[in-house]
């Protein structure tokens, strides 16, 4: 029997948009207004307005090449917006670098595997805590204490986050040589150590079993209740969608046709037409 | 366990085939039973793999394919050189010299690498190399048009003919395609031996580190790298300056054994060389670099009718880094018979 997910209720700001109930007393953490980009004649995101509750778990759908990836690819500044604003935590990221907005709290992970394949799986977390480092390179090459401390406590809080996601005991082996499954899970524990406030997941069930599916979702609303942050997910597999989501939005054609909670998406006519299908409506 | 990197071991070894030849070749040299062959070629030797180490930074862990490697070595070997004549009177001690030299040299090939850095680290693979390969030949260019002379008002410097209009009793240091003649031979074996260590452990000890695993993300998936907050510019710059360091400091000590040094020593061929003994030792081993690079400087002089070869395998294997930096097939074989730094069986 797949488990029951606690999922808030949606409640509107005064600007009418809808975020779950318990984060109405905390400013969103992302909002976009009329986020659009063209690549040639082609616009892949047009007018797209998206607001994020503080510790909501939202869902980005819609067919294949809707410009689901390219939206992420916008908040993470990998393109520039043609058109529109990004507000994360209430800044403008207008003019950021793509560096520059994950220190201030965007990680993601990506839908065709990005991990560092020759180094070993820890290496990889540890390369996500990069900027909650501090020794310098002086006392890195001269290996002052500095180091040995820094090197220590970094360690320790790599093999935490790898616990996480029940990958401590894979610690030394090549993040290459890890299972597809794993692979993915790695990814996202190694973006969860940049300690973000937003997390984008690309597809994060794509290639999974559906018991690996069951832990995956486990583990999203874990790691939401732990650090009291928003996850923003694209992904295929309706029963992830519709069983963690809080708010959902759905793209056809780089345009917005619907956006609201699970039970409203189900129902809507233009998803249906445009995605789920008829026998999308039956399984969800 | 957990303080140990887990290339622990593979680290020792190569500080131990190195202190182990020293250990062996010195005492022999002190008795006199070397061929005076072999001991002329000690510091050179000590020299080209410390340019090794040092191109296989740039190549093997910042994975950035450096053709003018050479131009590097030329500024280090000037600025030494320089630097040491300077110093003949102020300083007594050759190895204390020998040191300020070498340290002089590291500096000023860091600068350069900088500078350099700037305009060639916003380039990606074919781009980069051909700018460097530039690089080297502006350095050829401008060392041969240098003059530099030294009396008791100090440094005279003129381009392209000589205007130092130096005092009576001063000396031209570097006179244009002549280069710098009368040089001090303070370079020793155990100096070039200390330098090697040292190259070996800053890379050891940045590779190991915050910094040279931001070094290798960008290395291995520069998107992934920005995506967790890495500035790719900042860390290819440092590895680059770092190498650049080294590679000068090699020049220096390479200069310090010759009674003269020319900027032509320091061109397109021996760029190349250098690359050679990196892709034979293997992209990021360090040990590798070190074997290559002595067995390779030695070989020729062992086979010397077998010389004629050696640009025919230089071109062969410039066209194999070339394609398998390109093709993601042969990479992989690459990878699977080079040993990696990054070996699963390594762990400590
Ligand atoms: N860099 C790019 N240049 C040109 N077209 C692009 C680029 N990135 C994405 N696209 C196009 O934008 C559309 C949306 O792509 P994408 O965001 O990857 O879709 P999805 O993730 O929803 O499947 C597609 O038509 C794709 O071809
Ligand atoms: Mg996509």
């Amino acid at each position: 029997m797949p488990k029951e997910f606690k999922r808030g209720k949606l409640a509107p700001l005064p600007s009418n948009v809808l975020i779950p109930e318990r984060d109405l007393d905390k400013s969103p953490i992302l909002e976009c207004r009329r986020l659009g980009i063209d690549f040639g004649g082609l616009r892949a995101v047009d007018d797209l307005d998206l607001t994020i509750g503080r510790t909501e778990i939202a869902g980005l759908i819609g067919p294949n090449g809707a410009g689901k990836t390219t939206v992420f690819n916008l908040l993470t500044k990998v393109y520039n917006p043609t058109r529109g604003s990004i507000l994360l935590d209430g800044t403008d990221t207008a003019g950021k670098t793509t560096v520059q907005v994950n220190r201030m709290g965007i990680a993601r992970t990506f839908q065709n595997i990005r991990l560092f394949h020759n180094q070993s799986v820890l290496d990889n977390v540890l390369i996500g805590l990069h900027n909650s480092m501090t020794c310098s390179l002086a006392s890195s090459i001269l290996r002052l204490p500095s180091y040995w401390k820094n090197e220590k406590i970094a360690r320790e809080r790599a093999m935490e986050y790898l616990s996480l996601f029940g990958l401590e005991s894979h610690a030394n082996e090549l993040a290459g040589s890890l299972p597809y499954g794993a692979q993915r899970r790695l990814e996202i524990a190694r973006a969860l150590a940049t300690n973000p406030s937003l997390l984008l997941l690309d597809e994060p069930a794509a290639g999974m079993n559906p018991s690996e599916t069951a832990e995956l979702m486990e583990n999203i609303v874990r790691i939401r209740d732990t650090f009291q942050i928003a996850v923003l997910l694209i992904e295929h597999d309706m029963n992830l969608v519709m069983g963690i989501c809080e708010g959902i939005c759905v793209l056809n054609f780089g345009k917005v046709i619907a956006k609201g909670s699970p039970e409203q998406i189900r129902e809507n006519p233009a998803v249906i037409e445009a995605y789920l299908g008829r026998k999308g409506v039956a399984e969800a | 366990m957990m303080n140990r990197n887990k290339n622990f071991g593979r680290n020792l070894l190569t500080f131990a085939v190195v202190i182990a030849a020293y250990a062996i070749l010195q005492p022999m040299v002190l008795a006199g039973s070397v061929s005076a062959t072999l001991k002329g070629m000690l510091v050179p030797i000590c020299a080209y793999v410390a340019m090794a180490l040092s191109l296989n930074l740039t190549v093997g862990v910042l994975g950035e394919l450096s053709l003018g490697h050479a131009g590097f070595m030329s500024v280090g070997a000037f600025a030494g050189a320089t630097t040491a004549i300077a110093l003949q009177q102020a300083v007594a001690s050759a190895p204390l010299r020998l040191a300020i030299a070498l340290a002089v040299a590291a500096v000023f090939a860091a600068l350069v690498g900088f500078l350099i850095g700037i305009p060639v680290l916003r380039l990606n693979g074919d781009y980069l190399a051909i700018v460097t390969l530039a690089f080297g030949e502006i350095i050829k260019s401008i060392f041969n048009n240098l003059y530099l002379g030294l009396d008791d008002r100090g440094f005279h410097v003129s381009l392209l003919e000589d205007r130092t209009g130096l005092a009576e009793e001063g000396r031209m240091i570097i006179a244009g395609p002549m280069g710098i003649g009368n040089i001090p031979k303070i370079a020793s074996f155990t100096g070039g031996f200390i330098l090697i260590l040292l190259c070996l452990a800053v890379i050891f000890n940045l590779v190991n580190s915050r910094q040279g695993r931001a070094v290798m993300a960008i290395r291995d998936n520069r998107i992934a790298a920005e995506s967790v907050g890495i500035p790719v510019t900042k860390y290819k710059m440092m590895a680059f300056v770092i190498s650049a360091a080294m590679a000068g400091a090699a020049g220096a000590l390479f200069s310090l054994n010759y009674s003269t040094v020319v900027a032509n020593k320091f061109d397109f061929n021996t760029s190349i060389l250098i690359l050679v003994f990196v892709v034979f030792g293997g992209l990021g081993n360090m040990l590798g670099s070190v074997i290559a690079a002595a067995a390779l400087t030695i070989l020729p002089e062992a086979l010397r009718s077998f010389s004629n070869y050696r640009m025919l395998i230089y071109a062969i294997v410039l066209i194999l880094v070339m394609l398998a930096t390109n093709n993601p097939t042969l990479k992989m074989l690459i990878g699977r018979t080079i040993p990696k730094r990054k070996g699963a069986a390594e762990s400590a």
